[in-house]
């Protein structure tokens, strides 16, 4: 039925008779993406569905048991999991928050007239551009007690930012903050820009102060904008893995994601390691559900 | 009374510039400072105070490319003279470049290789993204295709799995058909990360692009596929540039699949890094020069990038 698929064409046209019909395009184009997809994304996953249910360790040739649910609530029932998760959430927490109060307010200081404002822009947009990893790494000599240049201005002295159980949590924070908060003054900045100009007149002929400005004006209008950063740092936050990994080897620091590498490429544990990715998973589908729905409300404006 | 409120606002105004001057600062100690330490002799890497002002040299490049080792002895002078510029560098640091016993050739460092595996995955993960991306994007922006959030959804979800967890099958699979630490093992999986991301975006810049334009050619007796290759495809080319050079950045970073995909054959450049920190006392000039070429490439890309940059961190919701 060619005629279901076309949007504008009139199927009896001239042009359409000639060539591939377009059913057999938009297949054609279509298919082998989902196929690509569903073959290296989800197939692999179903893969470790199966794995999940059983004691198989990639380590040895010993045939993989079937045990059940039982990796499932040897997981749940382990408190160093729920560990790993808490502190997850506290990571989440704190870098999150932090990129918003940082990314926001340079968004608010920038939404004016600044010499140079493009050129600013660009330069610190820059560290959300560059590889956790590499420049995570250099990171420990910026955090070194002894000759790092974070104890040197601060005037802190030999400071153990990633050796302190306390501190290392927030030291990786930091980092994050320092390379995403310019992904929240981006968004922020568009939705700055989107607010009419002609809410703020009135709010000053109305005498309305600043205060009540920012929050009945300002506010409620980037919200929707601001929420979609919030959530896809929320989710991405959730995942980290690179950074934590190369910056802290403490267990005070061992996020989710790092849990879940060891367990399944140190101690080879590969069955019970693939329950814990389908926990880890769900969450993030459910993140991800929540983040697709903001993107669709603010497209649609 | 008007004139108070002008210039409480001026100095709202000054206090606001010089803010975002001093936050901009600091944002870019960090990248300075890799820059600085890149070209700095070893013994000026770690001091206190810090050194600020040096004589830049290149002698962390020189180590970074060749395979060195402690000396033992100083050199003779005639072994000096007799050394090449920047072999005397390492002489001056208190290393000796290794040299090939036989052959009497210097030894590469593993730095080369990695940054040649890194461009080689990036560029042919990117090529491959992109085009399948752009022809889905058209596939989903002109044809009515039924449940198309459903699949737009199904197509944003697998960027969002983390890498680990899609890592652990592939693992176990790539190790059945013979894929780990191969270019083509990690630019499948580049591919099937990046091809989520340009697919929804084209769609956006495909949906920009007036559909009268392909119905005047086919009026004008154009196929359908022609009509998409010569009039479309030109009109989205910006689009798909600036796709690229966000898939490009994505896989030239990306950390977490080549750490456990690749072991030395195929293995990039971020897993590569770190590991050369050792134990003992990391020469940070030679990560530095590492770290400082391996970001050339993405601060290169961010500046052509800078006007597309909101649009592709917000996978094409938001456009200016």
């Amino acid at each position: 039925m060619p005629s279901e698929v076309m949007i504008r064409l009139d199927p009896k046209s001239r042009a359409a008779a000639k060539g591939l019909n377009d059913l057999t395009i938009r297949n054609l184009f279509i298919i082998p993406t989902i196929v690509f997809l569903i073959v290296f994304n989800i197939f692999p996953l179903l893969y470790s569905l199966g794995y999940s249910f059983t004691d198989f360790r990639a380590s040895t040739n010993a045939p993989a048991n079937f045990v059940g649910l039982q990796n499932y609530r040897d997981l749940l029932n382990d408190p160093f999991i729920w560990k790993n998760f808490s502190i997850t959430a506290k990571y989440v927490l704190i870098s999150v928050t932090g990129q918003v109060i940082v990314g926001f307010g340079l968004a608010m200081l920038l939404n004016r007239s600044i010499p140079a404002k493009g050129l600013i822009t660009t330069l610190m947009l820059l560290p959300m551009m560059l590889s956790m990893a590499v420049v995570g790494l250099f990171w420990k000599l910026l955090y070194d007690p002894n000759f790092g240049i974070i104890n040197y201005f601060l005037g802190l002295g030999k400071f153990e930012w990633l050796a302190d159980p306390d501190m290392a949590l927030y030291a990786i924070a930091i980092v994050d903050i320092w390379m995403w908060a310019p992904f929240v003054m981006l968004l922020s900045l568009a939705g700055l820009s989107a607010v009419p100009k002609h809410l703020y007149e009135a709010a000053e002929i109305d005498r309305a102060g600043s205060f009540y400005t920012f929050f009945r004006i300002t506010l409620p209008l980037v919200a929707p904008i601001l929420m979609i950063a919030i959530i896809f740092r929320t989710m991405e936050a959730f995942k980290t893995f690179d950074l934590a990994y190369v910056l802290s080897s403490q267990p005070n620091t061992e996020l989710i994601a790092i849990r879940l590498y060891k367990m399944a490429f140190q101690e080879w544990q590969t069955g019970m390691s693939s329950a814990f990715a389908y926990i880890v998973l769900i969450m993030v589908v459910a993140i991800t559900n929540i983040y697709v729905k903001y993107l669709n409300k603010v497209k649609a404006r | 009374m008007a004139g108070v409120r002008t210039s409480r606002e001026k100095w709202g105004n000054r206090i606001a510039i010089a803010t975002v001057f001093v936050a901009l600062i600091i944002m870019l100690t960090p990248i300075y400072w890799i820059t600085a330490t890149a070209f700095k002799p070893r013994n000026l890497a770690t001091t206190i105070p810090p050194t600020v002002v040096f004589t830049p040299e290149v002698s962390p490049f020189v180590k970074l490319f060749t395979k060195r080792s402690q000396l033992r002895d100083q050199p003779t002078q005639k072994e000096y003279d007799a050394a090449p510029w920047w072999e005397q560098m390492v002489f001056d640091g208190g290393e000796k470049v290794v040299r090939n016993r036989k052959t009497g050739e210097v030894r590469p460092s593993g730095y080369a290789d990695r940054f040649k595996n890194s461009l080689i995955i990036a560029i042919t993960s990117t090529l491959l993204a992109v085009s399948m991306g752009t022809l889905t994007a058209y596939g989903f922006s002109r044809f009515k295709v039924r449940g198309e959030d459903d699949w737009m959804f199904f197509i944003l979800s697998t960027r969002m799995l983390p890498p680990v967890v899609v890592a652990i099958p592939m693992f176990l699979m790539y190790r059945v058909v013979g894929l780990n630490d191969t270019h083509l093992g990690l630019i499948i999986l580049y591919t099937a990360f990046n091809l989520s991301f340009a697919v929804w975006i084209m769609k956006g810049f495909i949906d920009e692009i007036p559909k009268e334009y392909e119905e005047a050619a086919l009026v004008d007796g154009y196929t359908r596929m022609q009509a998409f290759f010569k009039v479309v495809l030109p009109e989205a080319l910006t689009g798909m540039a600036a796709t690229a050079v966000f898939c490009f950045i994505t896989a030239w970073n990306e950390y977490a699949f080549a750490l456990i995909m690749t072991t030395r054959k195929a293995q990039t450049s971020p897993p590569f890094i770190p590991s050369q920190i050792g134990s003992g006392l990391p020469d940070w000039t030679v990560i530095a020069a590492g770290t400082f070429l391996f970001l050339i490439p993405v601060a290169v890309f961010t500046f052509l990038l800078r006007n597309h940059l909101l649009r592709g961190m917000s996978f094409g919701a938001i456009r200016k």
